[in-house]
């Protein structure tokens, strides 16, 4: 069944455009992440202009996340002093972001800097977990291995205005949370992405939060950067396109509850060596775009009036 | 006197319009619905004349479809670094976003130069680019390129001898318009040339509107993009939390 898109007026084949978000939905059901690193560059591929594919993308990543931390909340998983602090950084960092799109859009090099952006920071965070996850693995077989501390003090915590964050068990100075706030919004704007996959490690590792409130923080910081993002790019690009995220909203429900019941069933260290490769994947797919030359060198665009 | 001189001057000046056009289109309006999947319009007519066929070389016909026009940029990847990146643009100050010309044959042989010029038939001598040459160098193959992305998109169409003519008077074609459609109004054009001559031409309007629901989303992102920013946003927090609820409910 086509269906024609009325923002990125392009026609569209519904079922696929299903099945995507569908696909989506399980892995970040089965990962808990939201997805938007895989949306964006997949909605590239099926000829969805790269401005739409962002905007929507970050509307879908709403639906996924709001879905998601209202399971945390029941289990105690989200830290709200943790998330509004978070949220101060990132909408400013989302605000400069959709200001840099929107700049990098009129300079022709729109295309260039999201695909960057996802070879780089797709590609870091992917190599990371990886590695991480495979010495976890190899380290949970070995069963004599140093029992690694989960909280060491680091410069982190010698910076000022401290706060009390009880529910992570924290007693750390607010500018770490809100540069990590306002890298994640700036990347959500540019990426269309949530950040999850940014925000999690960056809990974890450089904030020391408990593995427990790390998930549930997330997406509530992410439901509010990404809200915040569509809103931007509505309002001033006019690139959401509401039929086309209803549709992969549609799939990615769909598609979340299968894979949250095949994800239980493997190991956290198994599903993050899965995660990282899938992750690696995408980077390395679009860096071969980069640097293979195109079979047409040029492009057409409309010409976007100052 | 003068009046009577003026009057036939204006006669001769369509090289004496001893043959009319009478043309029909199938619709005069395309609307783009959700389902909208392409469309194909018939466009017919047939050639009126007063006096018996006139001499000269055969009757041919052309008839063109132009989409609305719109300044569009076009860029060229360079190798940068290592990798492939926009290093060159050229800003096209009019360029259609359909064109299709069908014909009872080819182009070189039943249209000359001067008439191509005068009447922008061709897709070539419609695409407006002044002063692209101090933007780039080889500046000509930025507009070949153009030609070339939009034909593989199917946006611009040469067909070539689609035009039926029967019995010098009768003539008719289909042309299919793509799914990717840009909505505003469609210049139809039909011409009559005998001996590579323009000898009558006609022009009429196909208004390509979306519709429905396709409308209503469109008007509402363009003229209140804050509401319609806020009501994706309701949308998917709806559909997130229903997704949560369904969820629970199927757990339990």
């Amino acid at each position: 069944m086509q269906l024609y898109l009325p923002i990125a007026e392009v026609s569209v084949n519904a079922f696929l455009i299903l099945g995507l978000g569908g696909i989506v939905g399980f892995l970040s059901g089965m990962f808990g992440v939201g997805g938007g690193f895989l949306i964006t560059p997949l909605l590239f591929f099926i000829g969805v202009p790269p401005a739409v594919a962002v905007a929507t993308g970050a509307n879908q990543v709403v639906a996924s996340s709001i879905s998601g931390v209202l399971a945390q909340l029941r289990r105690k998983g989200v830290d709200f002093h943790m998330g509004f602090v978070l949220l101060a950084g990132g909408v400013v960092g989302s605000a400069i972001g959709v200001w840099v799109f929107d700049l990098m859009t009129r300079l022709g090099q729109i295309d260039l800097f999201v695909q960057l952006s996802y070879v780089i920071f797709l590609g870091l965070i992917g190599a990371m977990m990886f590695q991480e996850s495979v010495r976890s693995l190899l380290r949970s077989r070995k069963a004599n291995a140093p029992i690694r501390r989960a909280h060491v003090h680091s410069w982190v915590h010698g910076l000022p205005f401290k706060m009390k964050f009880r529910a992570s068990g924290l007693y750390i100075s607010v500018i770490p949370p809100v540069l990590i706030g306002a890298a994640v919004g700036f990347l959500s704007a540019i990426m269309g992405v949530g950040g999850g996959f940014i925000l999690v490690p960056a809990m974890i590792y450089l904030l020391g939060m408990p593995t427990k409130v790390v998930i549930g923080t997330s997406l509530f910081q992410i439901i509010f950067v990404t809200g915040f993002t569509t809103v931007m790019h509505a309002v001033n690009s006019q690139t959401v396109d509401m039929m086309l995220a209803l549709l992969l909203i549609l799939g990615g429900v769909i598609g979340a509850q299968i894979g949250t019941r095949v994800g239980v069933r493997l190991k956290a260290e198994q599903l993050r060596i899965l995660l990282s490769l899938l992750v690696l994947t995408v980077s390395i797919r679009i860096a071969v775009d980069l640097l293979v030359k195109p079979s047409e060198l040029y492009s057409v665009a409309p010409l976007v009036l100052p | 006197m003068i009046r009577a001189l003026a009057f036939l001057l204006t006669l001769s000046l369509p090289a004496a319009a001893q043959e009319v056009i009478v043309s029909g289109l199938s619709q005069s309006r395309v609307s783009i619905t959700a389902d909208f999947d392409g469309s194909e319009i018939l466009i017919y007519g047939a050639v009126k004349r007063d006096a018996p066929v006139p001499d000269g070389g055969p009757l041919e016909v052309i008839v063109t479809v132009e989409g609305p026009s719109a300044p569009v940029a076009v860029r060229r990847k360079g190798r940068v670094a290592g990798i492939w990146v926009n290093n060159a643009s050229v800003t096209i100050d009019s360029a259609p976003s359909f064109y299709a010309v069908a014909t009872t044959g080819p182009l070189t042989h039943i249209l000359s130069d001067i008439d191509n010029l005068r009447y922008g038939i061709t897709i070539e001598r419609v695409i407006r680019a002044i002063g692209i040459a101090s933007e780039a160098d080889r500046a000509g193959e930025f507009i070949l390129a153009l030609l070339r992305v939009r034909t593989d998109e199917g946006r611009y169409r040469v067909l070539e001898g689609k035009v039926d003519l029967t019995e010098d008077t009768l003539f008719r074609t289909d042309i299919v318009l793509p799914a990717n459609l840009t909505e505003g109004e469609y210049k139809v054009r039909l011409f009559l040339l005998r001996d590579k001559r323009v000898v009558a031409n006609q022009e009429r309007v196909i208004g390509v509107r979306k519709e429905g629901l396709e409308r209503f989303i469109f008007n509402l992102a363009k003229d209140q993009p804050l509401i319609y920013g806020l009501v994706s946003l309701v949308l998917a927090a709806l559909a997130g939390w229903g997704a949560s609820a369904a969820f629970r409910l199927i757990r339990v």
